[in-house]
């Protein structure tokens, strides 16, 4: 790739970039997010196109305008959210949109011949080592399992060069095991594969050479076996930056929030939550792990007012160490009972945040039903002090607090969400996947700011997807799996395998519930 | 395989900050494309100088002092309904049911000067008819936002099929109430009385309506923009998810948006009634429980600019009326300039927003440098 410039609006996601892939190797590419990772690879793969520059494959100049333009030079992407559909089965979502008489002559009258189809699915799998069931369907599938249809799917429309973008966001530490065998067998055979990761010991695992961009520009590539994980970080964020995250000790630790017995069924009657029971501390970070859609949501969600709970309870500790429930409250009633309760949920511009307002509009979110000055109007005043608070002290990136949040960068959008709650002055904290999609200064930011609410006293609960960051920065780890708790471990002395084990369930089970 | 692809012929990028004075540009400029089209078109179908039929257009406007106060009168129904839904819209409750709100109103009101028009004095007949029509035109949108709220119905159909109803029930009524009897029409109602009907204002009999809708416009620019109520609903509009969060009944404020909305409907149907028509008929409505969405759409939901967009709308209805008359050409003609202006103001929003490349000549380009 040489001079690729790709520009969105102001936003400039790549400027001059020059990328060389060689065949054969598995190149990482290492970026943080918003460097233009993901764009210059949709480039690649026929989803963009760029605005300036040229792609050259084995040293021709190629113009790539659709996705099947990519395939026809035979390189494939697997994208982060999976394009698979649900109903259909492994086979049929792998032969899905290729013309029939693509390569199969035998297949007559526009008929699909879905068993030459299935055998081929089969020969692909014992080449590499996947595990796929042609006939099963996507919905029964693991997240792990629709990836791996994903892949085959790529391979099967005869692709030479596979994108693969932040494969192991969403698997277990032994489903990334399971993975990365694959990608080694592929290698064997002669494919050329490269990863999009801000993971940095993924792609010393992994890699045999990493490229990385920053802000849209590429700054440089490196050999992983003669690099280590501090130069990479230099090199991503720009400069120095520490690795290691802060964990006080938690001082004056008491009962705060009391779950016991929660069960929680989704509206279709599926169960979300099963005989959940824990307490939250003052004073203290209180992780949950556990794969994505265990009932993180729901326990979070309950305990803020949202969800209708079938089972259980959630007792709110005072001071005094009297109780009080707060099942069956909405979150105004939660809020007048003198709970202050702060929430940063997953989807912040679709729950925490109204992405198309302002930044003072959303800081309104919390405040407007305060009295203002003549009834029924609302104070404009406040939430533009506040804003203006947050973007100072928070340091948010942004033309100015008129800016709707929607144009500003997921770091910076949830500095905004995390800097309205914590100015609610909050008893509890909770917050879920605070760091996705952030780069390491804004998520070190936000590890920070959760520190210093523990200090103040504040129960933090904190919901992680990446283990290091929940082991380094927990006090107690909460292990969930399929709406169960299957563990409560010591942040200080677990390590990532046990609670990986948890995560599955493996010799999980009751032990070490409290 | 061997083939080479061609770099695209075209591609569209999102464009970076547009200035306002860039984004007038771009809408006037449309416009004036428009007219040189609607000036081809006329020219090659009529063999008539398009100057002379945009000069007959605009009289047809503001030709005479008559003229001014009939586009006035339209301008202001229009707008009391495109203002009543813009909380709707704005709450992306797609209420589509703003023509059948209005002759909930426009038979609450004939209603009320059928029936007891005679027996009370005029002054407390017109305070009544105004009760019934807000009250009517209200339970009229508050029935699909019920279903809404609580059932999670589908308000673009209810609203719209809510619309044939109210129509059928006031053909039914005008049939009860028809003078002179198998006429099949009402008449004027309370003619030599004119008990109910609203009183002239300073000899200008469409100064009234005028007044209101520039209340009216007022109050909801106010509305949207500063009250409680106002913030609630544009969250709503953005995000349910968001509104829950914060403690937002979000069944409530649906109920509580729609009954405005229908309350200013109600409104325009007793203006229309007890105001400018004296009559009730089907068709008294007009579509513009429909042009009411264009014109809200098109000023974004901004009660001050729905003024200008919907002058445009009734400026190019009055003249495409116009030179049907007085060059004595099919009405649909009209409807075609009118068609092709809409087309170029709304296709402008896409150039507003975006930004084409052609592909560029590469020999072009190697001359540049």
């Amino acid at each position: 790739m040489r001079n690729i410039t790709k520009t969105f609006g102001s936003i400039v996601a790549n400027h001059n970039v020059d990328l060389d892939i060689y065949k054969g190797e598995i190149l990482s590419l290492l970026g943080e997010n918003g460097s233009g990772k993901t764009t210059l690879m949709n480039m690649l793969a026929g989803i963009y196109y760029p605005d300036e520059g040229e792609i050259l494959i084995d040293g021709k100049q190629v113009h790539i305008s659709s996705p099947k333009d990519a395939y026809d030079y035979g390189i494939g992407m697997i994208h982060q959210h999976f394009k698979l559909v649900n109903v259909f089965t492994a086979a049929q979502n792998i032969i899905l949109g290729l013309e029939t008489d693509q390569g199969r002559k035998n297949s007559r009258f526009g008929k699909l011949d879905v068993e030459s189809a299935k055998k081929r699915i089969r020969e692909i799998c014992d080449t590499y080592g996947f595990d796929v069931d042609p006939d099963q369907k996507v919905y029964d599938m693991s997240v792990s399992q629709k990836q791996t249809v994903e892949i085959v799917k790529v391979l099967y429309r005869g692709a030479d060069i596979l994108i693969l973008d932040e494969p192991t966001a969403v698997l277990t530490p032994q489903e990334t095991e399971k993975l990365f065998k694959v990608l080694r067998n592929m290698r064997e055979a002669g494919k050329t594969m490269v990863i999009i990761t801000h993971k940095l010991h993924e792609v010393e695992e992994i890699s045999d050479r990493v490229a990385v961009l920053r802000k849209g520009e590429y700054i440089g590539d490196l050999i992983t076996s003669e690099t280590n994980a501090q130069e990479m970080t230099n090199m991503m964020v720009g400069r120095e930056v520490k690795l290691n995250i802060d964990r006080p000790e938690p001082k004056n630790v008491k009962p705060r929030l009391k779950i016991k017995g929660l069960t929680v069924r989704s509206e279709d009657g599926i169960l979300k939550l099963d005989d959940v029971s824990f307490t939250a501390n003052t004073g203290e970070v209180l992780g949950i792990a556990g794969i994505s859609g265990c009932g993180q949501k729901e326990l979070l969600e309950s305990i803020a007012g949202l969800q209708h709970i079938e089972k259980g309870d959630i007792l709110f500790v005072e001071d005094d160490g009297s109780e009080s429930s707060l099942v069956g409250m909405d979150p105004i009633e939660i809020d007048k009972k003198g709970v202050s309760l702060a929430f940063v949920p997953e989807d912040r511009l679709g729950m925490g945040l109204v992405a198309s307002m302002d930044l003072a509009d959303n800081m309104m979110l919390r405040s407007f039903r305060r009295k203002g000055s003549i009834a029924g109007f609302t104070d404009r005043k406040t939430p533009r002090e506040l804003a203006e608070k947050v973007v100072n002290e928070l340091e948010v990136v942004t033309p100015g607090i008129e800016t709707p949040v929607r144009r500003l960068s997921g770091g910076n959008v949830q500095k905004v969400l995390v800097g309205r709650e914590i100015a609610m002055n909050p008893t509890i904290l909770m917050s879920a996947y605070a760091v996705r999609g952030l780069d390491i200064n804004a998520s070190y930011m936000i590890y920070d700011l959760i520190n210093q609410q523990k200090e103040r006293g504040v129960a933090v609960i904190f919901v992680g997807e990446d283990l290091d960051v929940l082991l380094e920065l927990s006090d107690r780890i909460l292990v969930l799996c399929a709406g169960k708790v299957s563990g409560i471990v010591d942040g200080r002395t677990a390590d990532k395998n046990e609670v990986g084990l948890l995560m599955t369930r493996v010799g999980g089970g009751e032990r070490g519930k409290n | 395989m061997e083939k080479t692809k061609k770099e695209p012929l075209i591609h569209i990028t999102k464009r970076r900050e547009i200035s306002k004075k860039n984004e007038w540009a771009i809408r006037l400029g449309s416009i004036l494309i428009a007219l040189i089209v609607c000036a081809i078109i006329t020219t090659l179908t009529t063999d008539l100088n398009p100057i002379s039929v945009y000069a007959s257009m605009w009289r047809g406007s503001f030709g005479s002092e008559r003229k001014i106060w009939a586009l006035l009168k339209e301008l202001s129904i229009l707008l009391i309904i495109s203002v009543a839904l813009a909380p709707s819209f704005k709450m992306k409750f797609w209420n589509l049911g703003g023509g059948g709100q209005v002759m909930a109103g426009v038979l609450a009101t004939t209603t009320c000067m059928i029936l007891i028009g005679d027996s009370i004095p005029s002054g407390a007949l017109i305070v009544i008819s105004f009760v019934a029509a807000l009250a009517a035109g209200a339970f009229w949108a508050f029935i699909p936002a019920f279903f809404k709220a609580k059932w999670n119905t589908n308000e673009t159909l209810f609203t719209l099929m809510m619309n044939y109803v109210a129509t059928q029930i006031v053909a039914y009524f005008i049939i009860k109430w028809e003078v002179p009897k198998g006429s099949g029409q009402i008449g004027m109602i309370n003619q030599n009385t004119q008990a109910g009907w609203l009183p002239v204002i300073a000899g200008k009999q469409y100064l009234l309506a005028v007044i209101i809708a520039i209340i009216v416009t007022i109050i909801m620019y106010i509305y949207l923009r500063y009250t409680k109520h106002g913030y609630e609903l544009s969250v709503v509009g953005e995000s349910h998810n968001t509104a829950q969060y914060v403690g937002i009944n979000v069944g409530k404020v649906i109920i509580r948006t729609l009954i405005f909305t229908g309350l200013l409907c109600g409104l325009t149907g007793w203006l229309l009634v007890a105001g400018t028509d004296h009559t009730m008929s089907t068709s008294l409505e007009g579509g513009r429980g429909f042009l009411g969405v264009m014109v809200a759409w098109l000023a974004h939901f901004n009660p001050i600019g729905m003024i200008l967009s919907g002058l445009l709308l009734v400026f190019m209805s009055r003249g495409a009326g116009e030179i049907s008359t007085a060059f004595g050409l099919n009405s649909s003609f009209g409807d075609i300039l009118t068609g092709v202006i809409l087309f170029f103001v709304i296709g402008s929003e896409f150039f507003i927003n975006y930004q084409v490349h052609f592909r560029k000549s590469h020999r072009k380009e190697a001359a540049d440098v």
